[in-house]
Order: C-alpha cells, then structure tokens, then sequence
C-alpha cells in the first residue's frame, strides 16, 4: 500500500464475498485529506458493501482499510472517534426531542460543550426552531438534516455520506452541498460521498470513483471520467456503463 | 470499557421513558395488572381452598420476584428493539461505542426499569395484601440479583438472534422468558415437577432462586444452598451469553447483516 504524505484512507486489495458471490473485487484506492471523494456506480456494484466495511460494519473477505495510517481493524475505537457518518436511510430514536437524540450522541463522542456544539449546528442547518420537537414530527428532509448534524458533532476528519441529499428540497440540498464544501475549506474535512444524483456528483466531487460489478472501473477528476468513457456528463457516462450490462 | 460512553446511552433510554408514556406503562401497567389480578386471586384461593400455610405470601412473592426476571430480561431485548425500530443501529455501531459497551448500557437501563417496577409492586403488594417484601430479609439482595443476571443473560442471547435473523426473531424478545417459567417453579415447589422435569429445573437458576425464597417464607433463614447453585449457573449462563453474542456478532459482520437489521 503506497503511504502519501496526505492519505488518510488507504484500501488495498479489499474483497468481500458473500456466499460465493463477489460483491466487492480486490479494489484499490485512496482519499486525501481534505479531499471530497464521490462513489458511483449502478446498483449492486458494490458501493454500499465497500462503505460499511469502511465504517467497521462489515467484515472484508480479504484485503486492508487504514484510516490516518491505522488498520481498521485493530484501532476501531480510535479511528471511529474520528470519523462519522450519515444517510438518509438511517434515522434517530423518534420519541427523543432534536436535542435530545444529538446530546447522546454528543456524549458517545465525548464532545466537549456539547450543548454549544449542538445549538451551532442547529443553526448552520437552519433547523434551530425544530430542537425541542420529538424527532418523530420531523419532516423527511428535517431528519436528514438533524443526521448531519449528528455526523459532524465530533469535528470528524473523515465523513462517510450514503446519498445524504436524497430526500432534501432543491433549495436545501444546494444549501446542504455549500456547506459541506465550506466546512470541508475550514476544517479540512474529508468526505466520502455517495449519490445517485450525477449533476451533484460533479459540482461536489475533486475526485471520483467509478465501481461497476465489486470493481474499480474508473477513478480521476469528473472531466477525467467523462473523457475515458467518452461523455459528455457523468450522468452519460453513468448510462453508458449502466446499459451496458 | 468506558464508563462515560456506558453512561451516555443509558441517557438515551431514559430520555424515551421521559417522553413516552406508552414505554413508561410498558413499566408499570402490566406489572401492576399482575400484581391486582393474580393477588386477589391468591387471597381468594387462601381463604377457601388452602391448607398451604402462607399461600398468599408465597404467591404474592413470588409474582414480583419472576418480574424482576422478565423486566431484566425485556430491560435489554426491547431496548435493543427500540433501536432497531428507529433505524438507529448503525449510528450507534458506526460511533466509537464498543458492542460490550452497549450490552452494558442496556445492562444498566434494565436494572432502572426493575427498580421502578419493583418499586411500584412492592408498594402495592404491602397496600393490597399486607405483603412485606423485606420479610425475605438479606437474602432478598442475593435472590434478586440471580434472577437480573438470568435474566441478562435470557436476553443477551435474544438479542444476539435478532441481530441474526432479523424481524422473524423479534417475538424472542416479548416472551422468552415464559419459556422458562414451567421449569422455574415460580408458584409450585419444585418437588410436584414431574422426574425428568425436575432434573432440567435442576439446571436453571430461577427455580433454585423460587425454592430458597419459599425456603425463607416458611423457615426464615438464608437459603445459602439454593443460592450457591443459582450463583453458579448464572456464572455459567452470563458468560456463555457474553461468548455467544461476541460469536454471533462477529458472524453477522462477516455476513454483512448489521447494516441490514430491522429491514
């Protein structure tokens, strides 16, 4: 596995099997720091499986994940302190108020302030208002919003977001993507993203990964992409290879 | 382990018994029905068919000692569904919380859940039936304690074959424990168990922890026999719970299952 100075995830090799099929195939790559990485691919190409073994959910077959040169593997709770993650098919305990279900998870991460980390937050995602309502009321897109907020509670260095704006208004999801590059400028975040929707691809990734059937089948800038697959979006490129099979 | 992380997830369940009032009549309603029905059944039983001397006692004893049993082990079964329902399990094992940690957590919320239930029982019992829970003595804090960690572990295994099989397993967690109720000798003495039954009671700590509190109903006393088996196979039981739900998590991952729990 090659160490750059700045790799802050390193995948080597990693494979997962499940009952003789191949989800994810000896695939390779890393992410930089401060660097917003996009996951596509077609459905079943094994961007879901690559994420949770990321994130320590699933076990991998074979192969290596180090996160700021640490195997996953042994250091779980040490790398884990310092990542989050979010998506929108996940969701919070309903009964507890807004406040409520982000002060545990505020207290699992061992935040210090917690009720100023949690009352800024609530600002930055314009949701202040909704803090002492069960989180039950919620809209679909207030949910997805207060999951952000849970996802950056710990001043993560690296953001693991499984289609985050799937279920946001236009306005919201705009407002969602300039904020998440703001605080990637500031805080040097880096982001591991995935999305179905090509256009936001393009406007928040520096770098994309192409998975198709568990492999790598492109990684490089969007324009870098669109020339190896000749398109003219990623959106054609991402037909392209779609149709193909 | 860390404590502090234990404790943050403890606040979780009780920010919901706060806000909930259907979880918190999960805690007293059914208990308190119990308590009414089957007591004034016992008191009836007692004035007109019993020659057991203290059958009331016995009765009433035992009714709020087999709680205990049953909310230790729903303190973590239906906790554990609570965060399943809410599509909460991956924000929890994706944060640095270790699966011991939260076993502990839930651990921790069941033993608030029972001190309540208890509470309110014990309350009750003394009102309706002038039934002293204390007249167990000492032996009470030995006797409870055998049945939370039976029932810890009765859960710990339901919760480690939800996580595996998913929603099918969910019924585990409401009724487990009445499994072993028969088996138990929650309201009978061990000794009216048919041979072969009396022999699979032998290995179950409950009906060790029923024998000794008639034991000192009738005699007074401290039932230290019947306490050194249930000890002992509770030692055994936890344990094996601890290894099989480490055991199964770890298939679950490699299965890539927990991301997929509550679908």
């Amino acid at each position: 596995m090659s160490s750059g100075v700045n790799s802050i995830v390193e995948v080597a090799g990693l494979t997962k099997v499940f009952n003789g099929t191949t989800a994810v195939d000896n695939i390779s790559f890393e992410m930089y720091e401060g660097e917003i990485l996009g996951l596509i691919g077609p459905n079943g190409a094994g961007k879901t499986t690559t994420l949770q073994m990321l994130l320590g959910l699933t076990t991998p077959t074979s192969g290596q994940i180090r996160l700021f040169g640490l195997d996953l593997r042994k250091n779980r709770e040490e790398i884990l302190n310092k990542v989050n993650f979010s998506s929108s098919y996940i969701s919070l305990p309903f009964s507890l108020t807004v406040r409520e279900n982000l002060m545990v998870f505020a207290r699992l991460y061992g935040v210090r302030e917690p009720k100023k980390m949690i009352n800024g937050l609530l600002e930055t995602f314009e949701i202040d208002g909704i803090g002492n309502i069960p989180t039950r009321r919620l809209s679909s897109g207030q949910i997805t919003r207060v999951c952000l907020c849970k996802a950056l509670l710990n001043n993560p260095r690296v953001l693991f977001l499984d289609e985050p704006t799937a279920s946001l208004d236009p306005d919201i999801a705009d407002k969602t993507r300039k904020l998440l590059q703001r605080i990637r400028k500031d805080n040097g975040l880096s982001i591991l993203y995935t999305s179905h929707n090509m256009k936001e691809m393009e406007e928040l990734s520096d770098r994309i990964l192409f998975m198709d059937r568990g492999k790598v089948i492109a990684l490089g800038r969007p324009e870098e992409i669109e020339k190896k697959f000749h398109g003219a979006s990623l959106e054609e490129v991402f037909l392209k290879i779609a149709r193909l099979e | 382990m860390k404590v502090s992380r234990v404790l943050a997830y403890t606040t979780r369940h009780l920010f919901l018994y706060k806000r909930s009032l259907p979880r918190l009549m999960e805690v007293f309603y059914w208990p308190v029905l119990d308590l009414l029905l089957w007591g004034f059944v016992s008191v009836y039983l007692g004035r007109h068919a019993g020659d057991v001397p203290g059958f009331v006692t016995f009765f009433i004893g035992a009714l709020i000692l087999w709680d205990i049993l049953f909310r230790s082990q729903q303190g973590i079964s239906v906790s554990f569904l609570e965060d399943m329902w809410s599509r909460n399990l991956l924000n929890i094992f994706v944060s640095p919380l270790s699966p011991a940690e939260y076993v502990s957590s839930l651990m921790l919320i069941s033993i608030v859940k029972l001190l309540l239930t208890s509470t309110v029982m014990a309350t009750l019992a003394w009102l309706f039936y002038s039934f002293d829970i204390f007249t167990l003595g000492f032996a009470l804090i030995p006797l409870i304690a055998n049945l939370v960690v039976m029932g810890w572990s009765v859960g710990i295994i339901t919760m480690a074959l939800i996580l595996r099989f998913g929603q099918e397993a969910e019924i585990l967690a409401w009724g487990v424990a009445l499994f072993f109720q028969p088996v138990s000798a929650v309201f009978y003495p061990v000794e009216v168990l048919p041979g072969w039954v009396r022999t699979i009671a032998l290995f179950v700590p409950s009906s060790h922890v029923f024998e000794g509190m008639r034991k000192v109903i009738s005699n007074g006393g401290f039932p230290t026999e019947d306490l050194i088996w249930a000890f002992s196979l509770n030692a055994v039981y936890i344990a094996s719970a601890a290894l099989f739900f480490s055991w199964n998590f770890s298939v679950v991952k490699k299965k890539g299952l927990l991301a997929k729990v509550g679908e």
